[in-house]
């Protein structure tokens, strides 16, 4: 097989004397939707904040495309082509649209002092990205704000996808939503994996794992249960291997807590 | 915050909006509503009183250039999600400071000047990094910054000249270059020409016979309108601007793609330092003298003026060209009320209500606009 545009060996983090990860092994590679499984308090957001530059691993090694890496901060895994959508989508609802799509990176013109927002640009590419994904607005203007929570992840996505993302994170695109949002959810991250996008999708809903994923790894109390491929494992099998961690973490705790 | 789901309503909500209803549903609304009422209103009762004569009209353009000029720093502090209460006290320090410099120690006023902004601007630095640093509200630490501004001008003044009023500033701007920049007055020649023409009246008595009630345009008023040209433009036309929007709207959301949010925050306090510094100079300019006790409350009326303009109290929404009307309905009432005889204690009561009034629209406009619920 290629290798994996982001390789992830081994990971460990600490909070003080919290250990969020435990040695968590992930890669992803191009092309594919990786799915990552777990509980609430599984340590998934965490695991993701490493991946994407916002935390820096206690331990571990990061490797984008072969060559070992550390990530300073979010800028860094941006420029390395990782982009991800946050759980809480880092979009500002009182904001438009086009304004969102293009904040922290918008297009200039003219010459400094008098350098000011190519706005006819941003709003053209806005609105044509939108129309791409399938969501007709009103205008470039509309606030985030009107937006249903569908349409803001899809906003999101759009974004990443735009500015030229190798690797897309997903954090609990489709916990907050609907059933007909959630179809169109899943539907765009087939269309960025068609792309040639490497997907990471993180959920506690092992049937929108399934709709989608082409690999899936299951996160339990900070360290990883295995990764299975498509075809390996059915929906049960996924909900046991979250459920029987939880079992073991319990027996775990009855027996004094002794990990 | 606002992240609501609505099951599978989404693309029917999308409907075409009419281009009136459109040009009509603005941030500014509450602020040109506000205005119109105000001058309809003054029109009928002060109407006859000389409020709409030359000398009239220039007496609630200067006041209400004032208020404008501080609006417009307390308008993009407030947008990028903070306050600053030590706008009051930071006029009464920066007037007394210029006036110790130039007056008592002796420096040249142009100096004078450039190192009060510096300072002054500096101070707005340490007050937006201390709110970075402690995440405190903005709130308390610049109403710490209140006291110790006011107190410590209060102390300077009577340390270095007994009083708390420093004079003789008048006599230090003489042939100086930066004095009349905040001082001067402007198209004097045009009306010297407008009086001489008859079209505003002329003074007919004294020493100053033969010259227009109105002489120029006050540098002040120059300052608030290239102020409010520049915040607008700023916030609206730059990357800059769009990253004040968004410190406000959502500092955490804004930093995930990379806004720095804490220089964006640091220069909205120092800009704001910076008015209240150009407030003061033009002041201390037309005075010929430094007050401690100048400035007054006037942190509150800038923001009184902020919000009737359209903005949000917590951040990531307003308009420059708003808070330059709820400046122009503040100048407006207080002088018109004077005009009209009215009771001073009434302007109180109006100024209530108009706050009231405007807010609730903004409100109204504001969820149409953002989907907010
Ligand atoms: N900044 C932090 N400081 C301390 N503990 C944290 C922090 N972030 C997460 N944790 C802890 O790490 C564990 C995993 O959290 P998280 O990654 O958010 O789980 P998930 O996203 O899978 O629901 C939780 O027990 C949480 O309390
Ligand atoms: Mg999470």
């Amino acid at each position: 097989m290629t290798t994996p545009i982001v390789d992830m060996r081994n990971i460990k983090k600490h909070f003080g004397h919290v250990i969020a990860l435990n040695g968590v092994s992930f890669d992803v590679r191009a092309g594919e939707c990786h799915c990552l499984l777990g509980d609430n308090g599984a340590g998934k957001s965490t695991f993701i904040k490493t991946m994407s530059g916002v935390f820096r691993p206690s331990e571990g090694e990061m490797r984008v495309e072969g060559k070992p890496v550390i990530f300073e901060s979010p800028r860094d895994a941006m420029t390395a082509g990782i982009a991800t959508v946050y759980q809480d989508l880092a979009m500002i609802p009182l904001m438009s649209v086009s304004r969102n799509f293009w904040m922290g990176r918008e297009p200039e013109k003219g010459i400094w002092p008098l350098r000011t927002l190519d706005l006819a640009k941003a709003d053209a590419i806005t609105m044509t990205e939108m129309r791409k994904m399938g969501i007709n607005l009103r205008g470039p203007d509309q606030a985030v704000g009107t937006l249903s929570g569908g349409e803001r992840q899809t906003v999101a996505i759009a974004r990443a996808v735009y500015f030229g993302a190798k690797v897309l994170i997903l954090d609990e695109p489709t916990s907050a939503l609907g059933v007909r949002q959630t179809a169109n959810v899943l539907g765009t991250i087939d269309r960025v994996r068609k792309q040639g996008i490497g997907v990471v999708f993180i959920t506690h809903n092992v049937r929108h794992a399934m709709a989608v994923g082409d690999r899936f790894t299951v996160l339990n109390r900070g360290q990883t249960l295995g990764t299975a491929l498509r075809g390996e494992v059915d929906a049960p099998g996924l909900q046991d291997m979250m459920a029987g961690g939880q079992e073991l973490a319990d027996l775990e705790g009855s027996l004094g807590g002794t990990i | 915050m606002t992240d609501t789901t609505s099951g599978a309503a989404g693309d029917e909500r999308i409907k075409d909006v009419s281009p009136l209803r459109r040009m009509l549903i603005r941030p500014e609304l509450g602020g040109i509503c506000g205005t119109i009422l105000v001058f309809i209103l003054f029109g009928l009762i002060a109407g006859d009183s000389g409020m709409f004569a030359a000398e009239g009209v220039m007496n609630w353009t200067v006041v209400s250039a004032q208020f404008m000029v501080i609006a417009v720093g307390a308008c993009l502090l407030m947008i990028s999600g903070e306050f600053d209460l030590s706008t009051g006290s930071m006029i009464g320090f920066s007037g007394v400071l210029m006036a110790i410099l130039s007056v008592q120690l002796g420096w040249p006023l142009w100096l004078a000047i450039l190192a009060t902004f510096a300072f002054c601007m500096a101070i707005g630095a340490v007050n937006g990094w201390l709110v970075i640093r402690t995440g405190l509200p903005s709130f308390i630490v610049t109403l710490a910054s209140l006291y110790i501004l006011r107190g410590l001008t209060i102390w300077g003044s009577v340390y270095f000249t007994r009083q708390t009023i420093i004079s003789g500033v008048s006599d230090r701007a003489e042939g100086d270059w930066l004095g009349p920049v905040f001082g001067g007055k402007i198209l004097t020649g045009l009306f010297q020409w407008m009086g001489d023409a008859g079209w505003i009246a002329t003074f007919t008595r004294g020493n100053r016979a033969g010259q227009p009630v109105v002489d120029g345009i006050p540098m002040l008023v120059v300052w608030a309108i290239v102020l409010v040209i520049f915040g607008h433009w700023l916030l609206t036309r730059t990357k800059f601007g769009n990253w004040v929007f968004a410190s406000g709207g959502d500092a955490q959301a804004a930093r995930y793609v990379g806004v720095p949010v804490n220089r964006v925050k640091i220069l909205m306090f120092m800009f704001s330092a910076f008015c209240a510094c150009v407030f003061s100079m033009c002041q201390v300019m037309e005075f010929g003298s430094a007050a401690a006790d100048r400035g007054l409350l006037k942190e509150f009326e800038a923001i009184i003026c902020v919000v009737i303009g359209g903005a949000l109290l917590t951040g990531g929404y307003g308009s420059v060209i708003g808070a330059a009307l709820g400046a122009v309905i503040f100048g407006v009432v207080q002088q018109g009320l004077f005009f009209a005889n009215a009771e001073s204690s009434l302007f109180r009561v109006f100024l209530g209500m108009i706050l009231l009034i405007a807010v609730i629209m903004n409100t109204y406009i504001r969820r149409i606009i953002t989907g907010e619920r």
